[in-house]
């Protein structure tokens, strides 16, 4: 089974994506914020985050950085999902090293076809 | 509320609409799937304030009765499709257009896209051909996408999409290499756009492009037509393409026991091959 940790402050978005997750397949953990989900990436690395912006404590992209700087830290997908939906928003998250960009609001189809194209579903 | 909401479908109203999509595009609704009918067109009488679908036929001979009837075969029609649909499909058509460019530099490789909803397809091969770098926007190949739905050609040359079908198998990448926001929506960039002619037409009984085609994809579009249609559409096809031009089906259809013009393509897996010396059971 492949796991996925999600990664957003709000509870309703981390329940509706476990919900999808779950019915495809996915073995799902969650994180409130960056720090939560560095701590949960060290004790074991997901094969996917989906990751949020926005987020008290740690946002998204400083979690990301912090991520992909650590030894192993290069092997999860990383699905940036988030409601900045500017290209320049999009330009600098691929450029800090996620794998793909879901814009909110998403459904279950966007969240599957993102998910195939990191290779994952 | 309104009582529209609740308004069944009377046999009468049911052969008014099933008739006029027939008429228009070919289709033929299965009476384990009359259902559908009200289901699609529920929202279209919402619009319109009409009280159910006696109304809505009577409406159809009213006037502005042609517009009417457009937006009731729209509503019928399925146009699902997105970009990227089966990858594997478009990398195998990219790499016959090359290999015709090659062969015959000095002609330009001619594909349709026939039933190409909002044109993702034919947009996702125009993107391809260019990411693979063996074509600028100026020289890409001659390409026409058509629809039955003047409203979805409409849609497809505008090149603009929402948030919602940008997402569905279109790589971030991409979308950042060839889209541009357009307030809430995403447009494809121009040089991408100007390259394709989109036409309305009609794969049945509408005339054929004039010329012959090297490619025609024509996916996902026969599995909605009774048998002697797809026999009829496929023989329109083969006249259309040149002798050893492909045909590209959807993933679920085929031309094995429908056409003799067309036989499995030995180099691309799920193609067809016009074959040389067809021939035609239908009159012109
Ligand atoms: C399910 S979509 C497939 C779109 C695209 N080819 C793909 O595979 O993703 C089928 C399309 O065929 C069009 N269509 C249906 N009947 C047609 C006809 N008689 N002539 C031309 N197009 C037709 C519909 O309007 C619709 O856009
Ligand atoms: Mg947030």
């Amino acid at each position: 089974m492949k796991t996925c940790l999600v990664v957003d402050d709000s509870k309703v978005i981390r329940k509706v994506a476990r919900h999808i997750l779950e019915t495809l397949d996915f073995d799902v953990r969650e994180a409130g914020d960056g720090q939560e989900a560095l701590e949960a990436c060290s004790q074991d690395s997901p094969d996917v985050i989906l990751l949020d912006w926005n987020m008290p404590v740690m946002s998204g992209m400083d979690f990301l950085r912090a991520l992909r700087q650590t030894e192993g830290g290069g092997a999860p997908k990383v699905v940036f999902c988030t409601t900045e939906n500017g290209l320049g928003h999009i330009r600098a998250a691929i450029d800090a090293g996620a794998d793909e960009y879901v814009m909110k609001p998403f459904d279950r189809e966007t969240l599957e076809s993102k998910l195939q194209i990191v290779g994952m579903a | 509320m309104n009582a529209g909401m609740t308004a069944s479908l009377s046999p009468a109203a049911t052969q008014v609409l099933t008739s006029l999509l027939e008429s228009r595009t070919g289709q033929q609704i299965e009476p384990t799937r009359v259902w559908r009918i009200g289901t699609a067109l529920k929202p279209l009488l919402r619009e319109l304030g009409l009280d159910g679908f006696d109304q809505l036929v009577a409406a159809l001979v009213g006037p502005n009765a042609a517009s009417l009837a457009d937006r009731v075969v729209d509503a019928l029609l399925n146009q699902e499709t997105s970009f990227f649909r089966d990858a594997l499909v478009i990398e195998s058509v990219a790499t016959a257009i090359e290999q015709l460019d090659t062969a015959e530099p000095l002609r330009r490789v001619r594909v349709w896209s026939a039933g190409c909803s909002t044109g993702q397809e034919i947009y996702s091969l125009a993107m391809t051909l260019l990411d693979r770098g063996n074509f600028r926007s100026a020289s890409l190949p001659d390409m026409l996408a058509s629809d039955v739905s003047a409203a979805t050609v409409a849609r497809a040359r505008s090149g603009q999409f929402s948030q919602f079908e940008v997402q569905r198998g279109l790589p971030v990448r991409t979308l950042m290499r060839w889209f541009e926001p357009a307030g809430e929506t995403w447009r494809i960039r121009q040089e991408i756009t100007r390259a394709v002619k989109f036409r309305q037409h009609d794969l049945v009984d509408g005339p054929m492009p004039p010329g012959l085609f090297d490619i025609v994809m024509c996916r996902n579009v026969l599995l909605y037509f009774p048998q002697a249609v797809r026999e009829k559409v496929l023989d329109r096809l083969a006249r259309a393409i040149r002798p050893d031009g492909l045909l590209v089906l959807g993933a679920g259809e085929t031309v094995l026991g429908l056409s003799d013009a067309f036989a499995p393509c030995q180099r691309f897996r799920g193609l067809y091959r016009r074959q040389a010396d067809a021939r035609f059971t239908f009159a012109a």
